[in-house]
């Protein structure tokens, strides 16, 4: 187990140095020019003096960005790795700050708007899977595939619009984005704590109702399996009740491919909805990333995709190592 | 079961006359399976797997629903513009409703010498000579963009590109999926360990900010056309199929075990004949699940840039470009007209490829009973 475990590991570390040589390679294909002028535009107003030809040339130096040529983004990539081995993932251009501070300032909002709607996911998904499963090809199971069917299918982006459109623009019954409204100064805190709530309703219902039919048909193909195995037939021969088999033997035993994808799921708590974030205009870590993207903050670009696939290879290492804590008769190994 | 019923009948009365006397027993043994056919030894017919596939395939009233939504977005986008009086290349609409554009008065205050003041406005008038931002009306079932182009149109011209995407991304996929995968579960040891770190890496790449990146790259090198497209393929193809092939090596390494291979080893096959002839075959059903599938996300995805803003070329329609209108507060709340149909499309074409390759999925199981 421990040997797996460190295996494992060891091959986690290969995939992440692959994923960064990727990644600070194609950010590189970006012309330096243009991330000059990024750059110039994070220095500020100082410019056309000297100092601040020196300070941008130095600046080049500093994220290696001064030599273009093969050789010279070799070595900016081995800098960038040296520095980020010591957890130093260098200034952001745009926010001008060092990216694990902006990544972690930023990252609170997204977990909690994550896990919320996490959680509401699981309460409506998984006693409806089983319901579904337990009256296959039922009028519910009907209508329910059909319905997460659609819901897996409805771009984030459009049902989103759809609702802003309808929800905040025309019923003006939410707001349309960001976090805070303009509140007096003296609001009390539970006034403001309600009034993030408010704003927060339609952004948790977009990816509650979005995310909930993958896991609601999860549920129901492994309970369909579950109710197909041998012991369910034996708890039925020694004549429980339709409920007790359902509620004691199906429940639990469908819970264990359950809880090891919600392992792989945990980690992607931390990353932040993108598009979700930047619809409705919240400052998490998804918005942030996605501003930074688009302009080319290359400190920013590597520090963010390395934490998501940081994410990522935890999350994977988390789903395996579940499958052995949860099911007694998996061995990990080899 | 009706139609089955009334099959077997029919072919027992013709079967009646020759073979008076079976009949009564043969009645209760054939009601159970599936005959036709004309005469005695004709009429046991068994289904090919593949014919069983498609009987179940087509009874499944979702993958219908599904099918025939794919065919009319087809119909819709390939052969709907051919109708259209707008879409030639500058099918831009000459305006008709002469409404005059005037600029904001500017206010424009002097003094003369004598001391007195006087204000003076400004106002620029313009008739516009393209119908910009139109109405519903008969001529232009969803009104008109801002550059006077008939928004329908649009529509049918952007769902061409959109599909075909998808189906050139998915098959480029498919295509290198196939190969390295193939490569990986057939040989094993170091080929198969090679491939499936690389196809560990790409797994662990975010989709959307390597799209990101290369939007920001393609601005940055100034490049706005339609190669944008071309580079979006590149990109899409090139991080979409680790999972293709994953799929592919797992089902290899299964197969490979089976006595079947073992007697194309014994009758001295060449690899390339055992890999191509004997393996993909039987590993074809997943990956026509998985490509059905996979069309929709790509269609998702190509979407989802298009929203952002980011990979679709300035001029050239698609879904995605259209739906981009949704982020500007003026079209997200004033003209509906120009966000939901591509909407509605895009989601369409996604629901109907899920259906389908899940009716298939349903279809390719044997132990569906259904």
């Amino acid at each position: 187990m421990v040997k797996y475990c460190i295996k494992r590991i060891l091959l986690s570390l290969l995939i992440l140095f692959g994923v960064s040589v990727i990644l600070y390679f194609l950010v590189r294909c970006m012309p330096v020019s243009y991330l000059e002028q990024k750059l110039a535009s994070s220095l500020g107003s100082s410019g056309g003096d000297v100092s601040f030809e020196q300070r941008l040339q130095e600046l080049k130096e500093y994220y290696g960005l001064a030599d273009d040529s093969f050789w010279g983004i070799c070595k900016g990539y081995w800098d960038w790795l040296m520095k980020f081995l010591q957890g130093d993932m260098g200034v952001s251009f745009k926010y001008n700050r060092p990216v694990e501070e902006v990544i972690f300032e930023n990252m609170g909002i997204s977990f909690a708007i994550s896990f919320v709607s996490l959680i509401l996911q699981l309460i409506i998904a998984v006693p409806l899977g089983i319901k579904c499963a337990c009256n296959q090809y039922g009028k519910l199971d009907y209508i329910v595939t059909v319905l997460t069917m659609i819901g897996i299918s409805f771009p984030t982006f459009f049902f989103g619009s759809i609702m802003i459109k309808v929800f905040a623009v025309d019923l003006g019954w939410f707001e349309i984005g960001g976090l805070h409204s303009n509140l007096p100064v003296n609001a009390t805190d539970w006034t403001r704590f309600w009034d993030m709530m408010w704003h927060l309703v339609l952004p948790m219902f977009v990816l509650v109702i979005l995310n909930i039919g993958s896991m609601m048909r999860y549920t129901r193909t492994n309970t369909l399996e579950v109710l197909n195995a041998d012991y369910i037939r034996t708890a039925r021969a020694k004549g429980l009740s339709e409920n007790k088999v359902v509620y004691k033997h199906v429940f639990r035993n469908t819970l264990i491919p359950l809880v090891t994808t919600l392992a792989g799921i945990l980690p992607g708590l931390f990353g932040g909805s993108m598009i979700t974030e930047t619809i409705f205009s919240i400052p998490g870590i998804g918005n942030i990333a996605y501003s930074a993207l688009r302009e080319g903050d290359i400190p920013f670009i590597m520090g963010y995709n390395m934490f998501i696939a940081v994410l990522t290879v935890i999350g994977i290492l988390l789903t395996d190592l579940m499958y052995a804590v949860v099911d007694p008769r998996v061995k990990l190994g080899k | 079961m009706e139609k089955k019923k009334d099959l077997v009948e029919e072919t027992l009365e013709e079967t009646l006359d020759s073979v008076a006397p079976t009949a009564e027993t043969a009645e209760e043994t054939l009601s159970e399976e599936e005959l036709h056919g004309e005469s005695l030894t004709d009429r046991v017919k068994v289904l090919s797997p593949g014919q069983m596939v498609m009987k179940r395939f087509f009874r499944s009233k979702l993958s219908m629903v599904g099918l025939v939504t794919i065919i009319v977005l087809f119909l819709f986008s390939f052969i709907g513009p051919l109708f259209s009086p707008w879409a030639g290349n500058d099918g831009k609409v000459p305006d008709t409703e002469n409404i005059k554009n005037i600029m904001l008065p500017i206010e424009i205050e002097y003094v003369t010498e004598d001391g007195e003041v006087y204000t003076a406005y400004t106002i620029t008038e313009s008739t516009p000579t393209v119908n910009k931002e139109g109405d519903i009306s008969f001529d232009h079932w969803l009104g008109t963009d801002e550059n006077g182009w008939d928004l329908f149109t649009r529509l049918m011209l952007g769902g061409r590109i959109s599909l075909t995407i998808g189906f050139i991304v998915i098959f480029l996929e498919t295509i290198i999926g196939v190969c390295l995968g193939g490569l990986a579960g057939y040989f094993g040891g170091w080929v198969d360990q090679l491939i499936m770190r690389i196809v560990d890496i790409l797994s662990c790449i975010p989709t959307l900010p390597i799209m990101l990146i290369l939007s920001a790259t393609l601005t940055a090198y100034e490049i706005y056309d339609i190669t944008r497209l071309y580079y979006l393929m590149i990109i899409l193809t090139l991080f979409g199929w680790a999972g293709i092939a994953r799929l592919v090596r797992g089902q290899i390494l299964s197969l490979r075990e089976q006595e079947f291979m073992l007697a194309a080893k014994c009758s001295g096959l060449s690899t390339g004949r055992k890999i191509f002839k004997h393996l993909l075959p039987n590993v074809l059903p997943q990956l026509i699940v998985s490509m059905t599938l996979g069309l929709g996300s790509i269609i998702l995805t190509e979407a989802t840039l298009g929203y952002l803003g980011l990979v679709a070329p300035l001029g050239t329609a698609t879904w995605g470009a259209m739906i981009n209108y949704a982020t500007k507060d003026r079209y997200l709340t004033g003209f509906p007209n120009f966000w939901v149909p591509p909407g509605i499309c895009i989601t369409l074409a996604i629901l109907a490829f899920n259906f389908v390759g899940d009716g298939l999925r349903d279809a390719f199981d044997p132990k569906m009973k259904r």
